[in-house]
């Protein structure tokens, strides 16, 4: 399967990359501003999210609600979200549509409003996001494992605090904006049925004269305490736990991504089996492989009732642990059929292969082609596994519990 | 994109739209049968049904069911509503010949005994994790509230003591009459051939016994009015969840109520948008149309601090005052019909999108609708149309539960009168 992987870099430091997808009559839009939660004050926790509402509150010529219209009655259905590093914010829309919104979105990203009277509802609702996750243990769970297993600041949850964000006035976010976004590592990646040289000379124009600002330099401190219970009378007990892996740029990355596939890639994997299927212990419960710039993490997740918590948190510890003793042949080959299937597939998607395009640039400085990967996955074996948790074995973990009572957890 | 249908002698019916370039196929099972055909004392029999067909037939077991879906790499999964249970899976099309072969398989599911009763752990773990998140509650609750007696307002999930009392048998006995093959569509959309998997289906399938399963009680229902209070001390934001009459799934009317539904309340732009999220007076304020066999409901929920939420019921009543008065404008009207437009073209971009919409559009209209006829029917939407649903369906007054940490609060235009958390329905 060839498909032509398009880059253009701008002299101020942007990245534009782009794929043509001819089958589709839709494109995605997706730009990552180096302007993530990392960079919030520590006095002003909360700092980026409270700019990410702000600044689509009118931008340019237009205020805040010919801005939603406009990009409404081209159909751009859209979202911004703050992440440690980034800033991002995604479209997808009818590919006719796509100049359209791309002048759109240089306004919001050069040309901002920031309309000081627009804070304090801004501010009213970073508060009720916080407030709620008390309403959802298990992304509260999730969160407090992030914030305890990764070094800080790229551990932290981009809700930031209550003292954070009713910290926060109009000047401060301003000067956040000033800071942070600008093109100097920022990424424009665009999939769908698109021309390229058009686009590139639009983004051109629309981008050149965007003013860069040296990057940031942030040094992580270790994370918190390992393990930690969140008392909450709830029906279930959350159990969160985390381990080290390697990140997506180490000659391990496909070997580590099998290796938490065979613990919980399909409904055959070890962790569905073990814990859901032959003893009932859970609904949800699940591994995933969590990259960070220069870090790779394993999440572990299940959600019990509270007299079966222990079970639960004692079998998925012992599935970790026992995956460094073997791995069948049968299983790798139920790995392989997955991967390739959800590589395929996503070709079928305007939004994911922009992301994918974006993610690949962030963290290898280059887009891996259908075909690299390809060959990863049919190069895996059960002794490249295998030996990847030798020398990566799940230890140290993290485990953060939540619900009436604490757990029994290894020393 | 081309249609195709078949039904097989025993009433099976076979639906397929193929595209030749796509590069999936996605196959679904769409069983018609859902909480609104059960009696109370089966409750959620029909959800734990669903979850009984993946644990094995006379020739796999639950683990070998398992590694046969993963063995094609395949997406799959199941859900099961107030009407419908429908089995699906994405794969590459060289393995659509496995995937009819394990899915028609579990489709004759041994509901052995031991699988049952491990399973049924399982179930009541899904019910206790709703049980954590009070937004789901709520919504449980105030469906329960507008609907019942009628059978659409039946629990999906059923209680930790319905599935508890549960026996074997009995999921059995409802399998034999409502799992008959003339109840059953198979719908495939994708990278296939029509024959050759009319050809398949008809190996695997033309066994399965005919019957008529039916539906009891399949009139329109208005709602059940009343205002609710369901008051949980621990919990943090409170809910609100509000309820009208609307079309039914069959309705002329049905692309007004989601365009209606889109202008009134999507997540962008929209009056309730406008009014409550973004000047911070709630954290999420949205509206929906929900549509099924011979009835219909539009739903206004809201989540906001306990302290905001009178003021916010009196600004969701004048809001949807507003809109009965004088309904939307035409600029809203365009803005609701370049969304959806946009969102029916990219959802069509993949099989398992049109695979769940062809199912669906059979399902409740023994019709196929193509993409384009979709957009032509939102185009088609006028004012008019707008206004000659809102004089069928006029929403106001919304039937009403809120639940989370307040122990009153008054309807719209009643501050005297609060409400207390005495009328909970069950």
């Amino acid at each position: 399967m060839a498909t032509e992987i398009l880059h253009h870099a701008l002299p101020n430091g942007m990245m534009l990359l782009a794929e043509r997808m001819e089958h589709v009559r839709s494109a995605a839009l997706n730009f990552l501003v180096p302007a993530g939660c990392i960079y919030d004050p520590d006095e002003h926790l909360g700092t980026a999210t409270v700019l990410a509402d702000m600044i689509t509150r009118g931008a340019g010529d237009r205020d805040s609600r010919r801005l939603t219209l406009d990009l409404d009655n081209i159909g751009l259905d859209r979202d911004e979200s703050v992440g440690p590093y980034h800033t991002r914010f995604w479209g997808a829309t009818l590919a006719s549509h796509l100049p359209e919104a791309l002048k759109i979105y240089a306004d919001i990203l050069r040309r901002p409003r920031l309309p000081p009277e627009e804070i304090e509802p801004v501010k009213a609702l970073a508060f009720q996001d916080l407030q709620s996750l008390e309403d959802e243990p298990r992304q509260k769970v999730l969160i407090e494992l992030r914030q305890r297993h990764f070094p800080m600041p790229l551990g932290r949850d981009r809700r930031g605090t209550v003292e954070g964000i009713e910290s926060l006035t109009p000047e401060l976010v301003r000067e956040q904006y000033q800071r942070y976004f600008q093109p100097e590592g920022t990424i424009l990646s665009v999939a769908g049925n698109i021309e390229w040289a058009p686009l590139r000379d639009l983004v051109e124009e629309l981008f050149a004269g965007w003013e860069p600002r040296p990057p940031k330099d942030i040094q992580p401190r270790p994370g918190a305490s390992r393990h930690i219970h969140i008392e909450k009378e709830t029906t279930q007990t959350q159990i969160g736990i985390a381990y080290q892996s390697v990140p997506i740029a180490d000659r391990d990355y496909y070997a580590a991504q099998a290796a938490v596939n065979v613990l919980s890639g399909g409904m055959s994997a070890r962790l569905f089996t073990e814990v859901r299927e032959k003893r009932g212990l859970c609904y949800a419960v699940y591994a995933s492989y969590l990259t960070l710039k220069g870090l790779g993490s394993v999440l572990c997740y299940a959600g019990t009732t509270n007299e079966r918590a222990q079970e639960t948190l004692d079998v998925t510890l012992g599935e970790l642990k026992r995956l460094q003793n073997g791995i069948e042949g049968e299983e790798v080959d139920r790995v392989r059929a997955g991967l390739k299937s959800a590589l395929i597939m996503q070709e079928e998607s305007t939004s994911a292969r922009a992301g994918s395009l974006a993610s690949d640039w962030y963290y290898l400085g280059r887009v891996r082609s259908f075909d690299e990967i390809q060959r990863a996955i049919d190069g895996l074996t059960p002794e490249a596994i295998v030996s990847h948790l030798k020398r990566f074995p799940p230890r140290d973990f993290t485990i953060v519990t939540l619900g009436p009572a604490p757990l029994r957890v290894p020393v | 994109m081309v249609f195709h249908q078949q039904r097989l002698a025993n009433g099976l019916q076979i639906i397929g739209e193929e595209s030749p370039s796509a590069r999936s196929v996605a196959v679904g099972f769409f069983v018609r049968t859902g909480a609104r055909d059960e009696v109370a004392e089966v409750s959620g029999v029909t959800h734990f049904l669903e979850h009984m067909v993946f644990k094995g037939t006379p020739r796999r077991t639950a683990l070998d069911v398992n590694r046969d879906f993963d063995r094609i790499g395949a997406s799959y999964n199941a859900f099961t509503s107030e009407e419908n249970t429908v089995f699906y899976a994405a794969i590459l099309p060289e393995y659509l010949p496995q995937a009819l072969d394990i899915l028609a398989d579990i489709l004759r599911p041994s509901l052995r005994t031991e699988d049952f009763d491990i399973e049924k752990n399982v179930i009541i773990e899904e019910i206790g994790m709703y049980e954590d998140q009070p937004m789901w509650s709520a919504y449980d609750q105030a469906k329960r509230a507008f609907f019942c007696p009628h059978p659409v307002g039946n629990s999906i999930l059923g209680t930790a003591d319905s599935i508890r009392a549960l026996k074997r048998d009995q999921m059995h006995e409802y399998f034999t009459r409502r799992y008959v093959a003339p109840n059953i569509t198979v719908v495939v959309a994708g990278n296939f051939d029509w024959h050759t998997l009319v050809g398949m289906v008809g190996d695997h399938c033309s066994s399965w016994s005919a019957g008529a399963a039916g539906r009891k009680d399949v009139r329109e229902t208005r709602g059940e009015k009343g205002f609710h209070v369901v008051t949980r001390p621990k919990v943090t934001q409170q809910n609100i969840i509000m309820m009208a009459a609307a079309p039914a799934a069959d309705s002329n009317l049905r692309h007004a109520a989601d365009v209606l539904a889109t202008a009134i309340g999507d997540d962008s732009g929209s009056r309730l948008y406008w009014a409550l999220v973004n000047p911070g007076l709630a954290d999420s304020a949205d509206a929906g149309f929900h549509d099924y066999e011979g009835t219909g409901s539009f739903i206004v929920s809201v989540s906001c601090e306990p302290g905001q939420a009178q003021e916010n019921v009196e600004i969701v009543d004048d809001l949807l005052q507003a809109v009965v008065q004088k309904s939307i404008t035409a600029e809203e009207l365009r803005q609701a019909k370049n969304k959806i437009a946009s969102r029916i073209v990219r959802g069509s971009e993949r099989p398992m999108g049109r695979m769940q919409a062809i199912g669906m559009a059979w399902t409740y209209l023994g019709k196929y609708r193509s993409v384009d006829d979709e957009l032509a029917a939102f185009d088609a939407v006028t004012l008019e149309t707008v206004g000659e649903l809102l004089a069928r369906y006029p929403i106001l007054p919304m039937t009403t539960l809120t639940l989370g940490p307040l122990e009153t609060l008054a309807p719209p235009g009643q501050n005297g009168d609060s409400v207390s958390a005495a009328s909970v329905p069950k």
